[in-house]
């Protein structure tokens, strides 16, 4: 420990000012605050002691709380590879099949977004930001676990130079980084992003009989189109028909809650979700209001749609809409994220509404994109800014108003 | 008209080494000093008296250029002995070697019913001319106020929520008389109310119970209830061209004593505090001391940080630096220069107001803590959100009023309501702030801009 301590403050003068790698310094500053906390101390005037908390430390909670949901997925990319191909295997093989699916993906996120991190911070002399730690594990549990890893690399990539540096690096951006990566595979790449086939690893083997990879969203969305679907099944029972014959109950609505069913590989597992927003509620670092808003805001538009249906998939009980694809991993984890969310209070509860309500339109009333949660965090991303600048606007006019009295 | 206020949003920090309640008054430090950089209003100090020079208790050491009337006197009687200069020739200290028997200049002296006939001009010329008008800061800004406003209220809150700080019920006892006096002369400065701001949480010290003249609000709820500016802002809040005057008790007694015994007395009461002092308590000395014989053989190590004022808003001082102007207090806390390994995710005890993964302080509420000078990270961009809003009981949101100052916004700083804040107000921000800016340097910048404009 002391010898690792030496040698980083032997090489430190190089890295600093006037020094050989000046230009890494936030390389350097990035590895040894790492491994050591800074010995730096406050200043002369102001406060003389901190808070113990840093960004660090805050970065590794929402990791922390990303892991269930992590784990989870690794097991259910595994155990859907062998419902499909009807393969039976215990725990340990499908989680072994599942890590070999999904941690390359973890692995070449973060390498390909710690790069543009790292070539940033030099260019730009700005600190590499901790933020990339949960960005880098939030960009893989959004994508299906057969996506091509040059894929998640481009998608990184993209996403952190368009959507983060562009803006001015962290603390900046107007859209959820790991959000926009999904989009950019969506739009670009949707081949192996949406649709029936991309969802499961299938590998050499052979689908069971009667498989079909559509995911219940996908199902659900069919309700939609008159000319396909049989009058009178509600989406439910078509949930049921569609697998009963090679997985009986994958729709269900406990399974649904539960997770094992074809998905991105972190956001199907509700319970998952849920322990992950008990540890970022129960830590104050994800806002409660957003996540309780928005869960409220799909539960209320669901309703809303019941009472005005015209296909049966408006006639949907609403928690479906909750438990059903990425609504619940999005309103935990994306929408909660503070730098392109509402900063306000007030603003939380109304951003996290609106995307509750915005994701149940996207889809059930434009079939186009059988997942809205997605494209609704990026909407309200973008209006959120607008959302505070009323919610500060009206403080602004009450201490106005004070001053005129 | 009395309030009661009743606050929830805040936080204390709860530190150990608190001061015991016992006075020692056979501490006599020599040297005393003014520092011109107490005074925020002040631009261009400029010195009354030279090297050599003797001084009473209450003869002029220093004014400000800009406003020459207003006189800044020595504490104590002595020889000047040492005007210490920085950069620019900046004035920084002048000190004075106290006589062992402090000798007075004399003012006009009145009786409590005297006072009565006492007119604003009056007062206000013995005031300026005896080293007593500092006292008065001017909201906003928190600047020395200028005699030539009439503010629409003054506030005094007799209580201090910061860490360690000084129980002014105690440093002030067997004061009530100057007490009572000061309101009354303050009283003649304002159209409006004299508010005194008592803590409605304790039982509140007779110093402030028997108060005349003035309405008395009580103010509860964590730290900062106890800041002027936020009891303010609950009870009479201020507006864009609107000015308060506030004064914290050790002034409005000084003035009292000024008016009923004819002299500028700047003895006070100090506390002594933190957790690297081996016997914290209360001293009797005078404004301006040098702590060097309070801490002689009464601290448990070497490597200190020594404060004028509290850990939250006060200025670290060399060990044998001088207490400032408005502090009544010498906290010591621990130097934080070391590295600690993998100190960004050890889990700990040490405290914080967050309670993200392997920070367990909020499980031990009453824990007292001992805390060091280190920043505990590194500065990075702003990312949380809603933190500074839980922390400011005011209906106002910090964070977008240091976003409007460092995009210099004027419009914006007004609006946000840069008038109501000063650096303590804020303060908490900055302990608690998770990319460790200077939020009270900042909002300095942003007063000084607003100020200037």
């Amino acid at each position: 420990m002391k010898f690792l301590r030496e040698q980083l403050d032997k090489q430190k003068p190089l890295f600093e000012k006037g020094g050989k790698f000046e230009k890494f310094y936030y390389l350097f500053e990035a590895n040894e605050t790492f491994l050591f906390s800074p010995d730096s101390t406050a200043g002369a005037k102001g406060v003389q002691i901190r808070d113990a908390v840093d960004l660090k430390r805050l970065m590794m909670t929402v990791v922390i709380a990303l892991l269930p949901c992590l784990l989870f997925g690794i097991w259910n990319s595994g155990h859907q590879s062998f419902v499909a191909t009807g393969k039976s295997g215990d725990f340990l093989a499908e989680f072994l099949l599942g890590a070999q699916l999904v941690l390359p993906i973890v692995i070449v996120a973060y390498a390909a977004g710690g790069l543009v991190e790292v070539v940033f911070a030099i260019i730009r002399k700005h600190p590499i930001n901790e933020g990339f730690l949960v960005t880098g594990m939030l960009i893989p549990l959004t994508l299906p676990s057969t996506i091509p890893l040059w894929q998640v690399a481009i998608a990184t990539i993209f996403a952190v130079v368009i959507a983060k540096e562009a803006f001015g690096g962290t603390g900046m951006n107007i859209l959820n980084v790991a959000l926009t990566a999904r989009a950019f595979l969506y739009f670009a790449y949707p081949q192996q992003i949406a649709g029936d086939k991309v969802w499961t690893y299938i590998g050499d083997g052979a689908t069971v009989d009667g498989y079909s990879g559509a995911t219940p969203l996908g199902i659900a969305a069919g309700a939609t189109d008159p000319k396909t679907w049989v009058e009178g099944t509600t989406v439910i029972q078509a949930l049921g028909s569609t697998t009963e014959k090679w997985a009986d109950g994958l729709y269900s609505s406990w399974n649904l809650f539960f997770g094992a069913y074809p998905g991105s590989i972190g956001s199907t597992s509700v319970i998952m979700v849920g322990i992950g927003a008990l540890i970022l509620i129960a830590t104050g670092v994800g806002s409660w209001k957003t996540i309780v808003s928005c869960f409220a805001g799909g539960w209320v538009m669901g309703l809303i749609l019941n009472q005005f249906g015209s296909n049966e998939f408006t006639q949907i009980p609403p928690h479906y809409h909750l438990i059903m694809g990425g609504f619940a991993f999005g309103a935990v984890f994306m929408a909660t994220d503070p730098v392109s969310s509402a900063q306000t209070e007030l603003g939380k509860w109304i951003y996290g509404f609106l995307i509750g309500v915005i994701t149940v339109i996207i889809r059930v009333l434009n079939p186009g994109y059988p997942e809205g949660i997605m494209l609704a965090i990026l909407f309200m991303n973008v209006f959120a800014p607008l959302i505070d600048f009323y919610v500060v606007g009206a403080n602004k006019k009450r201490r106005l108003r004070r001053a005129t009295v | 008209m009395s309030k009661t206020i009743k606050l929830k949003k805040g936080f204390n920090i709860n530190l150990a080494g608190k001061a015991e309640q016992k006075i020692a008054d056979d501490v006599r430090p020599d040297t005393y000093a003014l520092k011109p950089t107490d005074f925020h209003g002040m631009t261009r100090p400029k010195l009354s008296v030279a090297v050599g020079d003797n001084v009473k208790a209450g003869s002029p050491v220093l004014y400000d250029k800009l406003s020459p009337e207003i006189h800044y006197t020595a504490p104590v009687s002595g020889e000047i002995v040492e005007i210490n200069r920085g950069a620019k020739r900046k004035i920084l200290e002048i000190k004075i070697l106290a006589d062992k028997e402090v000798s007075y200049e004399s003012f006009d002296k009145y009786s409590v019913s005297d006072l009565k006939g006492l007119s604003r001009e009056d007062a206000q010329a013995q005031m300026m001319k005896s080293g007593v008008w500092p006292n008065i800061v001017q909201r906003p800004f928190g600047i020395v106020a200028d005699p030539a406003d009439t503010p629409k209220s003054i506030f005094v809150s007799t209580f201090d929520t910061h860490p360690l700080a000084p129980d002014y019920g105690f440093t002030l006892q067997g004061q009530e008389q100057y007490f009572n006096a000061g309101v009354a002369v303050l009283k003649k400065f304002t159209s409006g109310d004299v508010n005194v701001n008592i803590d409605g949480k304790s039982e509140v010290s007779s110093v402030f119970s028997s108060v005349e003249g003035a309405s008395v609000n009580k103010v509860s709820g964590p730290h900062p209830a106890g800041n002027v500016g936020i009891q303010i802002h609950h009870i009479d809040p201020i507006g864009k061209g609107q000015i308060v005057w506030t004064l914290k008790p050790q002034g409005v007694v000084e003035i009292g004593k000024l008016f009923l015994e004819g002299i500028y007395d700047a003895s006070r009461v100090v506390a002594v505090a933190g957790s690297e002092v081996t016997k914290p308590h209360y001293y009797k000395t005078y404004l301006g001391a040098c702590v060097d014989k309070f801490l002689a053989n009464n601290l448990k190590q070497d490597h200190v940080r020594v404060i004028s004022g509290n850990v939250l808003t006060g200025e670290k001082i060399a060990g044998n630096g001088y207490i400032g102007y408005y502090d009544q207090q010498v906290s010591v806390i621990p130097e934080g220069d070391y590295h600690e390994m993998l100190g960004w995710i050890k889990p700990s005890g040490r405290l914080s107001f967050h309670r993200a993964f392997g920070l367990f302080s909020f499980l031990s509420p009453k824990k007292e803590h001992v805390m060091d000078s280190n920043t505990r990270g590194e500065e990075r961009a702003f990312v949380v959100s809603g933190v500074f809003e839980q922390v400011t009981p005011m209906d106002l949101y910090p964070t977008y009023l240091i976003k409007a100052i460092m995009a210099e916004d004027y419009e914006d700083m007004e609006g946000l309501g840069i008038f109501e804040v000063i650096e303590e107000d804020l303060a908490l921000c900055e302990f608690v702030d998770v990319s460790k800016h200077d939020i009270q340097e900042i909002l300095r910048t942003g007063i000084n801009l607003i100020k200037e404009s």
